[in-house]
């Protein structure tokens, strides 16, 4: 435990403080808790009083009204593909990007700069008509090239690597390589590029990450439910008047998933990353 | 083997998929909205109908009860779900970098998660949760006070903090984060010298930590602005995609998605994005007039 300074907190405070936090970690996760218990009741169950609060016996039937409604497996499979392609996009393009602004000098390097900084304070909703025009335009509409691609090379991730290149690659290797007679893309592929790991394990999760979450452009251009990603898909279910709580409560459990293994797994490197662009932002 | 590419162009091949991207998605779009808010226009018709109508749209949203209405729904959430999560935030980040050994990534995965999941599954499971008759949270109220079934989804009254609710859900431990790398940044030396002359913990947290946590403070409430202001998702989900009954939880974003999407009227809708913008700009510009007014008086 770290040294501290001294409290002069009564005891009982004390005890009430840590009491509030506990209460408080409680209320965050009962949310997900309460998903996974849905998932596995019937509708009719879920809307009982007092609601069940232990998992039921009913997930795969559920399942089974699910399948019905939506493409589900499609869905998740559009889901996985649109976030594991942004990923390698991202990936790519903002390694290259991070590179050329860590390594080279040239004329337009400090505009340029700027530039990649400013595109970080656009607010998404000023593109969002056009940039469906643009779609539209492209050919785009129900594509999943539509979701992968114009975000790839983001303002974030680029700074990213180029503060980890700047701040972890010894420019004499790099000279050392030039010398050998080493090509400039060489040098970046095999050199740099393997030296970059932990820059590009972070990024790679907040990109999948983002991606997997994704509503709002899915639903300015994926029209077809076939091509809906998951959140798109599961939110078509939602009805006024006869909504299947226990299916869409599985979808979503299974939606949520991934996200909960890879955060445990991952979450302090997520966190780190995820507050050191914000706070650089 | 000859280089593929000259080192004189390198760079400029390196960046060239941000330049491409940005160019497409980014510089052209933007530059185009601005263009289509001047402008009258039904998508439908194709892209001879477009006809220049100077500030018509700007004027029309003066005028337009639904524009005012979702204003106001979007600034009263930004500030009742904003406030909240930088009053909790605060203190819970202090409590965890003081008391907290072995439980703090334990305790601090927990309240974050919620941050990085999928809005839109949370927002559903946050319909059922919401519901009058059977919902948990009703249920869990009516446990612990004598009051009546509250209609969360279907008043208007109560829409609006609904949504709040929510919305502080997911982004308190977000804010508790940030707040938690400002305060290990603080040294420990000043404390140590501080208790050194006699100051009480009471007096350390508030001549110490909170002066030293105001940049910290500066840039997420900042963030809390620019984030509140555009919220979407949310509202989305929970009001099935319309705004809800009476309009209540139409925020502007919706408004404008509307606009675009079921009234088909590019036009007026690139004309709220831009509106919407300037008011993002100006309230980011007051955030930090009223952070400097601070620490001049300070």
């Amino acid at each position: 435990m770290n040294p501290r300074p001294s409290s002069g907190l009564q005891p009982m405070t004390r005890a009430s403080a840590w009491a509030l936090v506990a209460v408080g970690a409680l209320i965050m996760l009962a949310p997900f808790y309460m998903m996974f218990v849905f998932a596995s009741h019937p509708r009719a169950e879920i809307f009982q009083v007092p609601p069940p609060l232990l998992p039921g016996t009913d997930f795969m039937s559920n399942m089974a009204i699910l399948l019905q409604r939506i493409p589900f497996w499609t869905n998740l499979g559009w889901s996985f593909y649109v976030a594991i392609a942004f990923t390698l996009c991202s990936l790519l393009f903002c390694s290259m990007g991070g590179y050329a602004f860590a390594i080279y000098e040239f004329p337009l390097k400090k505009p340029l700069f700027t530039v990649v900084m400013g595109t970080m304070l656009i607010p998404p909703f000023l593109g969002m008509i056009p940039n469906f025009m643009v779609m539209d335009f492209l050919g785009w509409i129900d594509r999943p090239i539509a979701l992968y691609l114009p975000g790839a090379a983001g303002a974030f991730g680029i700074f990213m690597v180029r503060q980890y290149v700047l701040s972890s690659v010894p420019r004499e290797l790099i000279e050392a390589a030039r010398m050998d007679g080493c090509g400039e893309f060489r040098i970046y592929w095999s050199i740099v590029l393997p030296l970059l790991g932990p820059a590009l394990g972070t990024l790679a999760l907040i990109s999948f990450i983002s991606s997997w979450n994704n509503f709002i452009s899915p639903l300015v251009v994926m029209r077809s439910l076939e091509m809906y990603t998951l959140p798109l898909a599961l939110r078509s279910m939602q009805n006024p008047v006869n909504t299947e709580w226990g299916a869409i409560m599985a979808g979503s459990a299974i939606a949520a998933l991934p996200l909960l293994v890879l955060f445990a797994l991952t979450s302090r490197r997520l966190i780190d990353g995820l507050v050191s662009g914000a706070v650089r932002g | 083997m000859k280089p593929l590419i000259k080192l004189r162009w390198a760079p400029y091949f390196f960046l060239a998929p941000f330049m491409l991207l940005f160019f497409v998605f980014g510089l052209f779009p933007l530059g185009f909205s601005l263009v289509l808010a001047f402008q009258s226009w039904d998508p439908v018709q194709g892209l001879s109908s477009m006809t220049f109508v100077g500030l018509k749209n700007f004027a029309f949203l003066l005028d337009d009860d639904w524009f005012w209405k979702s204003l106001y729904n979007t600034l009263w959430l930004a500030v009742v779900s904003g406030l909240p999560q930088h009053l909790v935030a605060i203190p819970l980040a202090c409590f965890i970098h003081k008391r907290l050994g072995r439980w703090r990534n334990a305790v601090v995965g927990v309240y974050f998660m919620p941050y990085i999941t999928s809005t839109v599954a949370m927002a559903i499971l946050f319909s059922a949760l919401f519901s009058t008759d059977y919902g948990v949270i009703n249920t869990t109220l009516q446990f612990f006070f004598p009051i009546q079934a509250i209609d969360w989804l279907g008043d208007p009254d109560n829409i609006k903090p609904a949504i709040a609710l929510m919305v502080f859900w997911r982004y308190v431990g977000f804010n508790t984060v940030l707040y938690l790398a400002a305060l290990q940044a603080i040294p420990r030396e000043t404390y140590e010298a501080a208790t050194l002359d006699g100051a009480s913990p009471r007096q350390q947290f508030f001549f110490i930590t909170l002066p030293l946590l105001k940049p910290m403070m500066l840039f997420s409430v900042t963030l809390s602005v620019i984030g509140g202001l555009q919220l979407f998702e949310e509202p989305f989900v929970l009001t099935g995609g319309r705004g809800g009954s009476d309009q209540a939880g139409m925020t502007t974003a919706i408004y404008m998605f509307r606009t675009a999407f079921e009234f088909s009227d590019f036009g007026t809708a690139s004309a709220i994005s831009w509106s919407l913008f300037l008011v993002v700009a100006l309230l980011t510009w007051g955030t930090h007039r009223l952070f400097r007014g601070k620490k001049e008086a300070s």
